[in-house]
């Protein structure tokens, strides 16, 4: 059965990609079962080309497996006629990946730390936090259905 | 990638984490704990020396999980996690929610 998932990478400097090198872009259908092929591929393309470090791929994993979750489950309502687009911009000091819903969005100013003490009992709500703590940066746009994601290389 | 259930000598339930464990499958561990829950297991191990990565989702399925085996008067530890699996339960604090053991055998020795 042919993957779902739709990449497509540039290896030249790419209109708007802001000089990067390399731009990826990746459109995945509403389902969580398809999280974990995504996060596979654009690691591996994040990643080539780079000297390999351990905590770098780790933290890409998890950020970009629950920036997807947010996106598919939370943003798309995991509607099957809704889709999840990542563009990374890969450079060769950071990588930048934004992931955009097709949902109404959210307002991330609006979630709340999930460490205080009586938190700690919750199965949810840590997904922001996580990836705050991942990552060197992060922004939304004015919708809040897209985050933006930046790591710098070691 | 998956999850798979064992016995030890010492009558631990012993729960292998296999790949990731993500909003994909963590209904699947939640599942296969509460079947061991209600066939009368009372003392469970969650061991990740063969797991890749968790999302908040999966971090949430143990803190479902942990509660389901509190009420019905059990222990559940965990074992196995490498630098960067312990730094996501210290990030999120979940370090001190959990017993965690460093290898399955430490922690099956703590029961």
């Amino acid at each position: 059965m042919p993957s779902p998932l739709r990449l497509c990478v540039r290896r030249s400097p790419a209109p708007g990609a802001g000089g990067a090198a390399t731009l990826v872009t990746l459109q995945l259908p509403s389902e969580v079962g398809c999280i974990e092929e995504a996060v596979e591929l654009v690691t591996r393309h994040c990643l080539a080309g780079h000297a390999s470090c351990r905590r770098t791929r780790f933290r890409l994993q998890v950020v970009l497996s629950e920036a997807l979750s947010n996106a598919i489950v939370r943003g798309n309502g995991e509607d099957g006629r809704k889709s999840v687009h990542v563009r990374a911009e890969l450079r060769a000091d950071a990588i930048q990946l934004v992931v955009t819903d097709e949902g109404p969005g959210f307002d991330p100013t609006a979630v709340p730390e999930p460490i205080r003490p009586e938190q700690l009992d919750e199965a949810n709500g840590r997904g922001l936090y996580l990836i705050r703590k991942l990552v060197d940066a992060v922004q939304f746009n004015e919708q809040g259905n897209s985050i933006c994601m930046t790591l710098r290389r070691p | 990638m998956g999850f798979s259930q064992t016995k030890d000598a010492s009558g631990v339930a012993v729960v292998q984490v296999e790949g990731q464990l993500i909003v994909g499958n963590r209904q699947e561990l939640k599942d296969l704990v509460q079947a061991a829950v209600a066939g009368g297991e009372r003392r469970i191990l969650i061991d990740f020396s063969r797991t890749g990565y968790i999302d908040s989702s999966g971090l949430g399925a143990l803190v479902s999980i942990s509660k389901r085996i509190r009420e019905a008067g059990g222990e559940l530890r965990l074992s196995g996690l490498n630098e960067d699996l312990r730094s996501l339960f210290e990030l999120t604090k979940l370090d001190t929610l959990f017993a965690i053991a460093g290898t399955p055998q430490q922690a099956l020795a703590s029961f």
